[in-house]
């Protein structure tokens, strides 16, 4: 799945979007809550929130590499490494 | 926040002080009531925060119940100051004899309350202080020892009061005294505090500021009084401007949009932090630019509270273009803050290429927040360009003279 | 040399939890020599820890556990808590005390600075970022990230004393790129009561050998600058003062609300005008725009004394300081 703000945009694999347990931890890293989960343990992300993000790498740090990745829109593409 | 002399009145009796028997009122009626209750001569006075009542024609006095019901009618609908009464006092007429002034307020260099008393009351203490100063007594007190009675006497004597008088006026102010240091206030003064022909004292009025930060402690006084809690008794009131503003800062905890001030100019200007917005305000001016408003971002804001207020200073009818300016910053976010004056140009179908001035915010995350500035074509200036500078090219661009 | 920290300053940090306060606690210890930041104070959180740092219940427990007497505390704490918590660090030997907070009403102000008197403690603040030895030490926020701060402030023979903080930074970085670099930065606080005043601060960098001149930051409002100036004329300071003042713009509209809470324009002594004619009298300039102050102390200090500034520069280049 993935979603776009303004300046950020957020992509998480098929596979790790359909993990409850990776879903609670992300919605638990993230301080400015980009990820949610919905009622069925999905991971879910805020559109609205997205352009708050704050950098922090603790949604990386969270999930199995390459499961997560933070776009910088402003920065042709780069991803938060 | 300044408290109206009806509401100071209220304080100074509930702290066992002797007040005359007045009575408030907004209705003129009730005030012809409350003149027939007293039985006898009156003093209309009105209740506004600004000072001047007196050469303004709000006060006036009254021999009779009707007179006392027209002069109460032509005060409420009196304007003093750009402000109108909240309502009317009803003051007995009292026989005084002498007139003696009371006061406490804090003294910054010295970190401590000042209590200042003199038996030359009713007029100005600062014109007493400047032409009769033996006249005037003061005594500082401790804020961490209880006050003590003896501190009073000390500020009394040391006005060259003895005698009776002085013995009546220790319990009033220490009464005075230990009002201010309970209910946070930065002004306690009764003047004047009068003297009776049987001796005795009574507060024939009475002007109060208690500290905005310590509002939250005295909840329970505030409600009793009536005072509103949106209420911020400043010299003006807020306009739908500046309360805009306040609603920005508060409907998000992250970090500070605040002190969003109306002015007529067309550079709308988002600027920060502490000493940084003052000092750009007044560069801005020095080099001929016309500010929209003045305001102050700090702490660690979202974008969402960045663009709020950009987008608020945007949409200011008469606003061409806006400088976003700040000192240079350790925990304010300048990649955040780009981000959020970008997005209100965005949001409002507005070129942040040809919107904003000039962005110059050195400091935390500059190299992202650059990288966000250059992507949407944004003039901006790192640390080498001072305040200064960046304002004098903020007002150039926009009186549309090539840099 | 510095006034009030140096590289063996302790201290611990209350309400170190605080989302400000892990930030800050951080870029202390990554800071010049790294920060000995030996506790920090949270009740209810004694065995956690914040970057390596042990978390406590009480002050007392730190110095327990410290071994000794402990020198300063940044306290981070919310404004109904700081008097409770700075009257704890006082009462267990702490004699520096640096508060961040905002918004805490004078009466609890003058109560922790009277408490600081009376046991022979120190409060900076509040609201504050603290106190910079360039390359050294910060205790607070001051400057940001380590790696900010590095770029701002730089070693040297000017003593800095703000009432804003983000201006400590600004003014303190137009002088590095000038080559005058700071040999203490402190960022005093913007209330109308802080435990520590320009004045008082002025015997402690007078007797710092390493200090040669002195560039203040200050707004209208209060009667500090007053107090300076009469410090100043009393005592022959050998150190010459430039001070920049923001807010002239206030002179034209008494009575509002701007920048800090001390600057409320009230009365005809609080003026820009009139207190810049007042420092002028005791022989304090007042720069009209930032970029002119290191001209303006470099030219001061010269005027002062031959080689002053040769004598701190060679100092500061045998510390290892940048050029």
């Amino acid at each position: 799945m993935r979603a776009d703000g303004t300046f950020i945009a957020v992509e998480v694999e098929d596979a790790a979007a359909s993990d409850s347990e990776l879903a609670r931890k992300l919605t638990d890293a993230c301080p400015v809550d980009i990820f949610a989960t919905n009622d069925g343990g999905g991971l879910e992300i805020v559109q609205g929130n997205l352009d708050e993000c704050v950098l922090c790498r603790l949604c990386l740090d969270a999930a199995p590499a390459g499961a997560v990745k933070v776009i910088k829109l402003y920065d042709d593409a780069a991803l938060l490494a | 926040m300044r408290l109206f002399e009806f509401e100071a009145r209220e304080i100074v009796k509930r702290a066992g002080i002797p007040v005359t028997d007045y009575g408030f009122t907004t209705n003129p009626a009730e005030a012809a009531e409350i003149a027939r209750r007293i039985g006898g001569p009156v003093v209309i006075k009105s209740q506004v925060l600004t000072g001047g009542r007196m050469k303004a024609g709000g006060v006036k006095f009254a021999d009779t119940p009707d007179e006392a019901e027209a002069h109460a009618r032509d005060i409420l609908a009196l304007e003093i100051g750009g402000h109108m009464p909240r309502g009317v006092l009803v003051d007995p007429k009292a026989e005084v004899e002498q007139e003696y002034y009371a006061g406490v307020v804090w003294d910054g260099p010295r970190k401590r309350p000042v209590m200042i008393f003199s038996p030359v009351g009713g007029i100005d203490i600062e014109q007493v202080a400047a032409e009769q100063p033996e006249a005037v007594g003061r005594r500082h007190f401790s804020n961490i020892l209880p006050f003590s009675g003896f501190e009073a006497k000390e500020a009394i004597a040391a006005s060259g009061v003895t005698g009776s008088a002085m013995n009546k006026l220790v319990p009033i102010l220490t009464r005075l005294a230990r009002l201010f240091v309970e209910n946070d206030m930065t002004l306690a003064e009764i003047n004047p505090l009068g003297r009776l022909a049987d001796g005795s004292f009574v507060a024939l009025d009475a002007h109060m500021d208690m500290e905005n930060e310590a509002r939250g402690r005295h909840k329970q006084l505030l409600a009793d009084l009536g005072v509103g809690e949106e209420e911020t008794r400043q010299a003006r009131e807020a306009t739908p401007f500046e309360l805009a503003g306040e609603q920005v800062d508060a409907q998000d905890h992250r970090g500070v949009a605040g002190n969003v001030t109306e002015f007529d100019g067309n550079l709308g200007l988002v600027i920060g932090a502490g000493g940084g917005s003052l000092t750009l305000f007044d560069a801005v001016r020095a080099h001929g630019g016309k500010p929209a408003n003045y305001c102050e971002i700090g702490g660690n804001p979202s974008v969402s509270k960045a663009c709020g207020l950009a987008k608020l200073v945007l949409q200011k009818p008469g606003v061409d273009k806006i400088a976003v300016m700040m000192s240079i910053v350790s925990n304010t976010r300048v990649d955040i803050v780009a981000r959020g004056v970008i997005k209100a140009c965005l949001e409002l179908e507005m070129d942040p290429a040809e919107k904003i001035a000039i962005f110059r915010i050195p400091g935390a995350w500059e190299e992202e927040g650059f990288k966000i500035l250059q992507r949407y074509g944004v003039e901006y200036a790192d640390r080498s360009v001072s305040l200064n500078e960046a304002a004098r090219r903020a007002v150039e661009k926009i009186q549309g003279v090539a840099a | 040399m510095s006034i009030l920290i140096d590289a063996e300053t302790t201290f611990i940090v209350q309400g170190i939890t605080g989302r400000e306060a892990v930030n800050l606690t951080r870029e202390c210890l990554d800071y010049g020599a790294g920060a000995k930041v030996v506790g920090g104070v949270t009740p209810g959180r004694l065995g956690r820890d914040v970057h390596g740092v042990p978390v406590f219940d009480t002050v007392a427990q730190a110095v327990e556990h410290h071994g000794g007497p402990i020198d300063g505390s940044v306290v981070t704490v919310p404004p109904a808590f700081t008097k409770d918590a700075v009257f704890e660090a006082i009462e267990n030997g702490v004699k520096l005390i640096v508060i961040v907070t905002e918004r805490i009403p004078r009466g609890d102000v003058a109560q922790m600075v009277e408490l600081a008197t009376l046991r022979g403690a120190r409060i900076i603040g509040p609201n504050c970022l603290g106190i910079i030895v360039p390359d050294v030490i910060k205790m607070g926020g001051i400057g940001g990230p380590a790696k900010n701060a590095a770029q701002a402030y730089t070693p040297g023979p000017i003593g800095v004393i703000s009432r804003s903080g983000g201006m400590t930074t600004e003014m303190s970085s137009t002088l590095s790129a000038a080559g005058l670099g700071q040999s203490t930065a402190v960022s005093i606080g913007g209330d109308a009561i802080i435990g520590s005043t320009y004045a008082e601060l002025m015997p402690l960098f007078e007797a710092d050998s390493s200090t040669q001149g002195i560039v203040i930051y200050t707004e209208p409002g209060g009667r500090m600058e007053a107090e300076l100036a009469r410090w100043v004329t009393e005592h022959s300071s050998r150190l010459p003062i430039v001070a920049f003042m923001a807010g002239r713009f206030m002179d034209e509209m008494p009575g509002m609300s701007f920048g800090h809470a001390g600057t409320i324009v009230e009365g005809k002594e609080d003026t820009a005008s009139e207190k810049i004619e007042r420092l002028a009298q005791a022989g304090i300039t007042v720069a009209e725009r930032i970029e002119d102050i290191p001209g303006m102390i470099r030219a001061k200090i010269a005027e002062r004394g031959s080689g002053a500034l040769g004598a701190t520069a060679g100092a500061a280049a045998s510390q290892g300081s940048p050029a």
